[in-house]
C-alpha cells in the first residue's frame, strides 16, 4: 500500500498544495478475477483541506476518483510554515489524514 | 439538591451552545468540517440530474472561460488526468461529470474565497465520452465539455 504523501510550496503570493492519497477507490463494479465475486465498493467521499486551521477547500468524491487520488490546487495568500491538514473519511466510515508545512 | 442538579444542566447546556458556535465560525480545528456526501447526486444517471441534485439547479450556460484539459486519447481510462480551471469571478464550486459512466458525477471541490478556480485530479472514465466541468461563479452555473476517447476502460475488471 502506498503512502499519502502532501507538498506545499508558497511562491509569489500563492500556495499551492499536491498530495497523492493511499486509498483503493474501489467502485463496486470490479470483480475478483480468481472468486468471481463483485470487490465492494471503497471510495473516499468527502475531504476538507484546511490551512492554518481555516478551510480552504472541501470536495466530495465518488467511485470515479481514480485509485489513489491525485489532488492539485491553489490558494492566495499562505505561507512558508503554514501547516496544512488534508483529512478525509470514506464510505466505511474510515477517517485519515495527512499534515504537511508550506515550503 | 434540585438547585445542584440545575446548575449542571445549565452547564451542560451552555457549554452544547458554545461548540456548536466554534463549529460554526470553523474554529474546531483540527477536527474538520466537511460538505455533508450527496448520495443523490453521485447516483444519478445523468448530467442534469446529478447537477440538479448537487447544486440546486441544472440550468447552465456554456462559457469559453473555462478550460478543460485531459489527454485527447487516454490509453488507461482508469487513471485519467483531468484539469478545470476558469477566468470567471468568485468561482466557489467546480464539478467534474463523465457523460457516458453510469454515474456521471465524479467529483466536487467547493473553493474558499481565497481558492483559486484551479483543480487537478485523476479519475475513471469508462468508455470514450465527453467530460463536462460545472463552474459556480457568482451564484450561477456556467458548464464546458472536452471529448476523452479511452482506448481500455477505467470501471470493470
Amino acid at each position: 500500500m502506498a503512502k499519502n504523501r502532501a507538498r506545499a510550496t508558497n511562491k509569489g503570493g500563492v500556495t499551492t498544495v499536491k498530495a497523492i492519497i493511499s486509498h483503493p477507490m474501489e467502485t463496486g463494479l470490479r470483480k475478483d478475477k480468481k472468486s468471481g465475486k463483485k470487490i465492494p465498493a471503497h471510495f473516499i467521499e468527502e475531504l476538507t483541506v484546511a490551512a492554518e486551521g481555516k478551510t480552504v477547500l472541501t470536495a466530495n468524491w465518488g467511485p470515479a476518483v481514480s485509485k489513489n487520488p491525485l489532488l492539485h490546487f491553489t490558494y492566495k495568500g499562505g505561507k512558508k510554515g503554514d501547516k496544512i491538514l488534508i483529512s478525509w473519511n470514506d464510505n466505511k466510515g474510515v477517517k485519515d489524514s495527512i499534515e504537511t508545512a508550506v515550503k | 439538591m434540585t438547585d445542584m442538579k440545575r446548575r449542571t444542566l445549565l452547564k451542560g447546556s451552555l457549554g452544547a451552545g458554545l461548540v456548536g458556535v466554534a463549529a460554526g465560525a470553523g474554529l474546531l480545528s483540527p477536527q474538520a468540517v466537511f460538505a455533508k456526501w450527496n448520495k443523490g447526486a453521485f447516483t444519478s444517471k445523468k448530467v442534469d440530474d446529478a447537477v440538479k441534485k448537487l447544486l440546486g439547479s441544472s440550468s447552465m450556460a456554456n462559457s469559453g472561460a473555462i478550460k478543460i484539459t485531459a489527454p485527447p486519447i487516454a490509453e488507461n481510462g482508469a487513471e485519467v488526468g483531468i484539469t478545470v480551471q476558469s477566468s470567471l469571478p468568485k468561482v466557489d464550486s467546480i464539478s467534474i461529470l463523465v457523460e457516458k459512466n453510469g454515474q456521471p458525477l465524479a467529483a466536487n471541490f467547493t473553493m474558499a474565497s481565497n481558492t483559486n478556480a484551479f483543480i487537478r485530479t485523476r479519475i475513471k472514465i469508462g468508455k470514450t465520452s465527453n467530460v463536462h466541468a460545472v463552474v459556480r461563479s457568482n451564484g450561477k452555473l456556467f458548464t464546458a465539455k472536452r471529448e476523452v476517447k479511452v482506448t481500455i476502460g477505467g470501471c470493470g475488471g
